[in-house]
Parts: C-alpha cells; sequence; structure tokens
C-alpha cells in the first residue's frame, strides 16, 4: 500500500507541475515548478528502483540544467516580457490537436491492455532478477561493456555542446 | 491505519535515528557557530563572548531566540513566494543530506546503495536556495552575490566530485556504511593512500560552503551580504543554519570517505588497544576542567549553568565508559565509534575556522580561476593517477606500499607542470596584451 | 505491485503538456523548458519498461537521454542568450528574420 501512497503522489505532483510550467506568466515561476516536476520524476524512478538513475536525474537534470536555466532566465531578465501577450495565435488549434494526440495515445494504451488484433498484451512485472550487486554495478557493467561505443560518443557531444555553448555565449568570437 | 502503525514498527530504528539527527545537528550547528567565534576570537589574541553564560556557552541559545522575535522585513518589490521558500528550499537541502551520514555502524537513518551520490545531489540542490533567494529580493546586490555564489558552487562541484571518485575507486562502492567497511579492510584511511585527492576535497569543500577565502559572495566589505542583504530575522537564521548545516554535512562526508569513519585511529592494529579509553579520559577530563572553572565564575547563575555542563559531560563520559563492562560489550564499537566520528568532523570543521582566520580573500576571477585551472585538471589527474595505482596493484600484482606512493609522486609532478603552464600562457597573455 | 499501465499514463499526460508548451507559448525559453518536459515524459517511459521487463536497457538509454538533454539546453540556451543580445526580444513570433 505503501508504494501505491507514492506512486499517486509523486505522479500527481509531477503532472500538476508539468501542467504549471507551461501555463504560468512569469518565467522564473515556471522554473521553480519544472524544478518541481523533475524532482517528482526522480521520486518515481526510485519507487521503479532505479536508484542511480535517481540520483543522476537529481544531479544532472536539477542540479545542472535547470541552474543554467535560471541563470540566462536572469540574465535576460525582461520586466516587460511580463505584461505581453503569453499565449500565441495558434493557441487554439494546438491544444485541440494535443487533445487529439492524447487520445491517441489512450487509444493504443487500451487497446494494448485488452489484446486487440495484432497488439501484444502488456507485460507483467518481471521477476526481480538476482542482482549481481545493485543496481548501479550493473549500469556499470553495462555502460562499460556493451554501451561504450554510445557512452564515448555522448562524451564528444558532451565536448562540442561545451564548445558550441562557450562560442554562443561570447561577445566577440 | 493498520498499514501506517505496520510502517512504523518496520521502520522504527530509522525512525529513531532521524529524530536524533535531525535533533542534534541543528544544535551543533548552532554550537559550531559559537565554536567559530571563540576560535576567532583566540586566534586574534581575545575572548570572544563571555557574558551569556559561562564563556558563552548559552550564546546560541541567545542569539536563536533574538532572532525569533526580530520583526520580518519583506521588501515592497519582492516576489513573495519565492521569497519565503528560498531560505527553506536552502535549509532542506542541508538537512536532507543528514539522512545518508553513518555516525555509527548501525546509526543510520537511510542505508542507500548510491548514499555518496545522494549527499552529492541534495547538496546541488541547495545551490537553488541561493539563486533564487537573490533573486527574489529584486535589488542588485543580491542578485549579483546569488549569481557568483551559484557560479563558484558549480564550478567547485566538479572538482570535489572528481575527488569523491578517486576516494571511490578506492572504496568500490557508494554506499557510506561500506566506503567505511572497506577502510577497515584496506588498514588505512584513504586520506593517506590518495592524499592528493583529499587536499582537493579539503579545498573544494572550503569553497563550496562559501567560506573564507572563498567568501566573496557572501563578503561583508563587498557586497553587503550578498544574496542575504534583504533577508532579516528568522529567515537569515534559516541561510546561516543552511550554511553551518553544509560546514557539518561536508565534514561528515569527508569523514567518511577519507578519514575513516566511526573507526578509531590504528583501528587494525591491537596493539593500539588502549586508545579504546581515549573518549571516556577525553570527556573525564572536560569535566573536571569545568569543575575547576566553577569557582572562577562570577555570580551563581554562571556557576549552576557550568555545574549543569559539567554534569553533561560526565554523564556522557559514563555512557562511553558504561561499554566496557562485559553485559554491553556489543554496544561498544558503535558508542565509541560516535564519538570518533564526531571527534574527526570536529576537527575537520576547526580545519575550516583555522583557514578563515588566516588566509586573506581571494577576488572573484582568481577564485574561478584555481577553480577551472587548477583544481579540475588536478583532480581528472589524480583521478587517473589512482585508477592506475588500483590497476597496477589488482592486475600487475605490485604491492600496495609501491603502487601508490609512486602513483603520488607522478601526480604531484604533473601538478607542478600544470602551474607552471598556468604560469606561463598568463605570462604571454599579458606579454601579448601589452 | 502497480501496473506498468500507470506509468505509461503519467509518461503520456507529461509528454501532452510539453507538446502543448511547445506549440503554445511565445516565450522562448519557457518553449525549452517544455522540451525538456517532453524528454521527461519519454524517460519516464523508458524507465518503467525497464522495470518491468527485467532489463536495464531502458535505463542505460534514459542515461543517454538526460546527456543529451543537458548538452542541448546548453546550446539552445547559448543561442537564445546570443539572439537576445542583438534583437532584444525573448517571443518566438518576432524571430522572424528569415520570413519573406
Amino acid at each position: 500500500m505503501m508504494d501505491q501512497v507514492l506512486f499517486y503522489f509523486f505522479a500527481g505532483l509531477a503532472v500538476l507541475s508539468g501542467v504549471l510550467v507551461v501555463t504560468v506568466r512569469n518565467a522564473v515561476h515556471s522554473a521553480v515548478f519544472l524544478i518541481t516536476s523533475l524532482l517528482a520524476t526522480a521520486g518515481l524512478y526510485l519507487t521503479l528502483n532505479a536508484e542511480f538513475l535517481f540520483v543522476v536525474q537529481i544531479i544532472l537534470y536539477v542540479g545542472g540544467i535547470m541552474v543554467l536555466f535560471i541563470f540566462v532566465i536572469m540574465l535576460v531578465n525582461l520586466d516587460v516580457a511580463l505584461h505581453q501577450v503569453q499565449f500565441n495565435r495558434q493557441t487554439w488549434v494546438a491544444g485541440l490537436l494535443s487533445i487529439v494526440l492524447l487520445t491517441e495515445l489512450l487509444a493504443a494504451l487500451a487497446l494494448a491492455r485488452s489484446g486487440g488484433p495484432g497488439m501484444q498484451l502488456l507485460p507483467a512485472p518481471a521477476a526481480t532478477a538476482a542482482s549481481l550487486g545493485g543496481n548501479t554495478e550493473q549500469i556499470g557493467m553495462l555502460l562499460f561493456q556493451n554501451y561504450v561505443i554510445p557512452f564515448e560518443l555522448a562524451s564528444i557531444l558532451l565536448l562540442v555542446a561545451l564548445v558550441g555553448a562557450v562560442v554562443m555565449g561570447k561577445k566577440r568570437i | 491505519m493498520q498499514a501506517v502503525l505496520q510502517f512504523l514498527n518496520a521502520n522504527m530504528w530509522p525512525l529513531i535515528d532521524a529524530l536524533v539527527i535531525v535533533g542534534v545537528f541543528p544544535l551543533m550547528a548552532g554550537y559550531v557557530v559559537l565554536l567559530e567565534r571563540k576560535v576567532m576570537a583566540d586566534m586574534q589574541a581575545r575572548l570572544g563572548p563571555m557574558r551569556v553564560g559561562p564563556h558563552g556557552l548559552l550564546q546560541p541559545l541567545a542569539d536563536a531566540l533574538k532572532l525569533m522575535i526580530k520583526e520580518d522585513i519583506i521588501p515592497e518589490s519582492a516576489d513573495r513566494i519565492i521569497f519565503w521558500m528560498a531560505p527553506v528550499l536552502s535549509v532542506t537541502a542541508g538537512m536532507l543530506a543528514f539522512a545518508a551520514i553513518p555516525i555509527g555502524p548501525g546509526f543510520l537513518i537511510a542505508n542507500m546503495n548510491v548514499g555518496l551520490l545522494f549527499i552529492l545531489a541534495v547538496s546541488s540542490m541547495g545551490i537553488f536556495g541561493i539563486v533564487l533567494g537573490g533573486w527574489a529580493s529584486n535589488s542588485h546586490y543580491s542578485l549579483l552575490g546569488a549569481l557568483r555564489s551559484s557560479a563558484q558552487l558549480v564550478s567547485y562541484e566538479v572538482a570535489v566530485g572528481m575527488a569523491m571518485v578517486s576516494g571511490l575507486l578506492l572504496a568500490g562502492t557508494l554506499s557510506m556504511k561500506d566506503i567505511v567497511a572497506a577502510q577497515a579492510e584496506k588498514g588505512m584511511w584513504f586520506a593517506f593512500v590518495a592524499p592528493v585527492g583529499f587536499v582537493i576535497y579539503l579545498i573544494g569543500s572550503v569553497a563550496e560552503t562559501n567560506r573564507a577565502p572563498f567568501d566573496l559572495p557572501e563578503a561583508e566589505s563587498e557586497l553587503v551580504a550578498g544574496y542575504m542583504t534583504e533577508y532579516s530575522g528568522f529567515r537569515w537564521a534559516l541561510y546561516f543554519l543552511a550554511e553551518y548545516s553544509n560546514m557539518i554535512v561536508v565534514a561528515s562526508v569527508a569523514t567518511t570517505l577519507f578519514l575513516g569513519g566511526w573507526m578509531r585511529p590504528f583501528a587494525s592494529v591491537h596493539a593500539f588497544d588502549f586508545l579504546d579509553f581515549v573518549p571516556v579520559l577525553f570527556m573525564l577530563g572536560v569535566t573536571g576542567y569545568c569543575l575547576y572553572r566553577i569557582p572562577k565564575q562570577t555570580g551563581w547563575d554562571q556557576k549552576f549553568i557550568l555545574a549543569i555542563f559539567a554534569g553533561i559531560c560526565f554523564v556522557i563520559a559514563a555512557a562511553l565508559g558504561m561499554v566496557f563492562a562485559p553485559p554491553l560489550a556489543f554496544l561498544k564499537v558503535p558508542v565509541l565509534g560516535a564519538f570518533w566520528f564526531i571527534a574527526k568532523v570536529m576537527g575537520y570543521v576547526y580545519v575550516f575556522l583555522w583557514v578563515r582566520f588566516t588566509f586573506p580573500r581571494y577576488r572573484f576571477d582568481q577564485l574561478m580561476r584555481l577553480g577551472w585551472h587548477f583544481l579540475i585538471p588536478l583532480s581528472i589527474v589524480n583521478v587517473m593517477g589512482v585508477a592506475t595505482a588500483l590497476v597496477l596493484h589488482r592486475q600487475a600484482g605490485w604491492s600496495s606500499w609501491v603502487a601508490f606512493p609512486v602513483l603520488l609522486v607522478v601526480t604531484i609532478l604533473l601538478a607542478f607542470w600544470l602551474v607552471r603552464a598556468g604560469e606561463r600562457r598568463d605570462q604571454q597573455a599579458a606579454r601579448s596584451a601589452a | 505491485m502497480i501496473p506498468v499501465s500507470h506509468y505509461i499514463v503519467v509518461s503520456l499526460l507529461l509528454f501532452t503538456t510539453g507538446v502543448i508548451g511547445v506549440l503554445t507559448r511565445r516565450n522562448v525559453i519557457i518553449i525549452l523548458m517544455s522540451i525538456e518536459l517532453i524528454l521527461n515524459a519519454v524517460n519516464i517511459n523508458l524507465v518503467a519498461f525497464s522495470h518491468y521487463l527485467g532489463n536495464l536497457n531502458g535505463q542505460i538509454f534514459a542515461i543517454f537521454i538526460i546527456t543529451d538533454a543537458a548538452a542541448e539546453a546548453a546550446v539552445g540556451l547559448g543561442i537564445i542568450i546570443a539572439f537576445f543580445r542583438n534583437r532584444q526580444t525573448l517571443q518566438a513570433d518576432e524571430m522572424d528574420l528569415l520570413r519573406w
């Protein structure tokens, strides 16, 4: 029962904060709600036994990316932006299309649950595999044995992003 | 209701530990403030707080009371919700880190497999308290101080993280309890096996907690008080508490990862077993000193409070001494371990205070240059050095008494080369600009 | 035990919210934040399936997505700062230099 309480708490907080991110007027408030949503998502990872991803989400996403966002929002702080129109001209069409998208995806989910024609049933929870020493060790083994090439490519990507961000931020190249 | 009782029953010990830790550590943070003032006074050849309670022992309570009854001022054009939330976020991040810190083998609120990363994650959440507080005050000084402070924190977080990685390579696990067990197994504290990592962590943690000589963001003479300018009364007390809690958390992580946690010095050498009596003798010595000072106090209220303090120290000494009785021998390691842990944390905090009153303040660009141009390359080199030593020890069969010192010498040589390369680059830049 | 469909519903709701944010708001920083919401929703989906299939590939993929999101946010914010220096505006409607 405890895991149900935790799941509904974190899921509700994530969805509510997500809605508030796209709705509020002030960009800093929006960033704060995004932080809340990311923290709730980290909680969801913890309920799924993904403890390494829980800490990585908090360190990288919340402690890195959101700090970057908040810096930029404060650097380009525009008081006039608060009084301008927040939603653009295609709001109603976009909202309608998004509702259609959501309905389609939920329909796909419902079909998968009931096993419609050609659909595979959703998996039942697999028995927890005997851990060779915990989530972090297993992820480490996978990253450095099977997925070492994507790992190295990700580090090159980060280097490129680092150089790119520094160049974009300079006043005179 | 049934489920709640079941939950409480299953998690009884962690909850009791949580209550003790949450009750004791803020008090400890308050007394670290008093310790800082007394140490500052001692290094400046004066006495420090002496009036409130004997030798100033009740000063933290007086400060807390004053801050609680002060008027709560909010600037008119400040963002009220974020203004309210920012100190709360700082304090929450500081307190939450206590959940993963092991004071003794069983004295741990949450034994997580990723305990060390959890503390790193929660400390990086404290940055938001600073940045949002500075922004919500709607004042230029606060915003600049907040941006500078968070830039400094983010820069030194990288170096501190890499220094922790070098310690982790030796420990082989992220769980705080198992890190201390790994040090017990290896027989030597990791500070001696990877000293460069320990020194980088020391310097980086001084910068992480915004302490001098890296405290430009909150220096009184430069930026008024940085991001804390517009905060008064209890909100300022929360920021202050967050800063000192951060100091204690960082000291606890250093103690666990590098200084052997709850083990006494020379834990595996049985010839030094007499060191087990040091906790009891130390507390008895403190009690004796208090009793000696009682007649020299002026006024019966000071004498009374000092007598109570002496009584508390005697009770602690008795508790530490009782574990030597055979029926309670199973409590020996946890209780004595708690004493050694707190002693090491206080030693590390004393080094913080010592450094604060010794060195002049770094200018902000000097601070950033130290972090990015020196500490980060040094920490990367350190990780490579420790990893090479481990490979040589485990795969090539070198003795660890040979592999680690050799790699230590290589790392220090590379550090000197880095400093020289940096100086040459600065000279070239100065020459080309002139 | 919580069935995986619950996690999929959470992921879908967050994804749709992010899509609405990207299509609807004028402030480019909030558009970038909605993109982060979308990536986050995909991560929840991956990790939920990783748990329910007993396989760690989903979590590895999620780690790489978080890394990519960091790189993209950094470069995107750099571009926004450069644009702001030139045009003094943050509204997506007013970034129409290439329109005829």
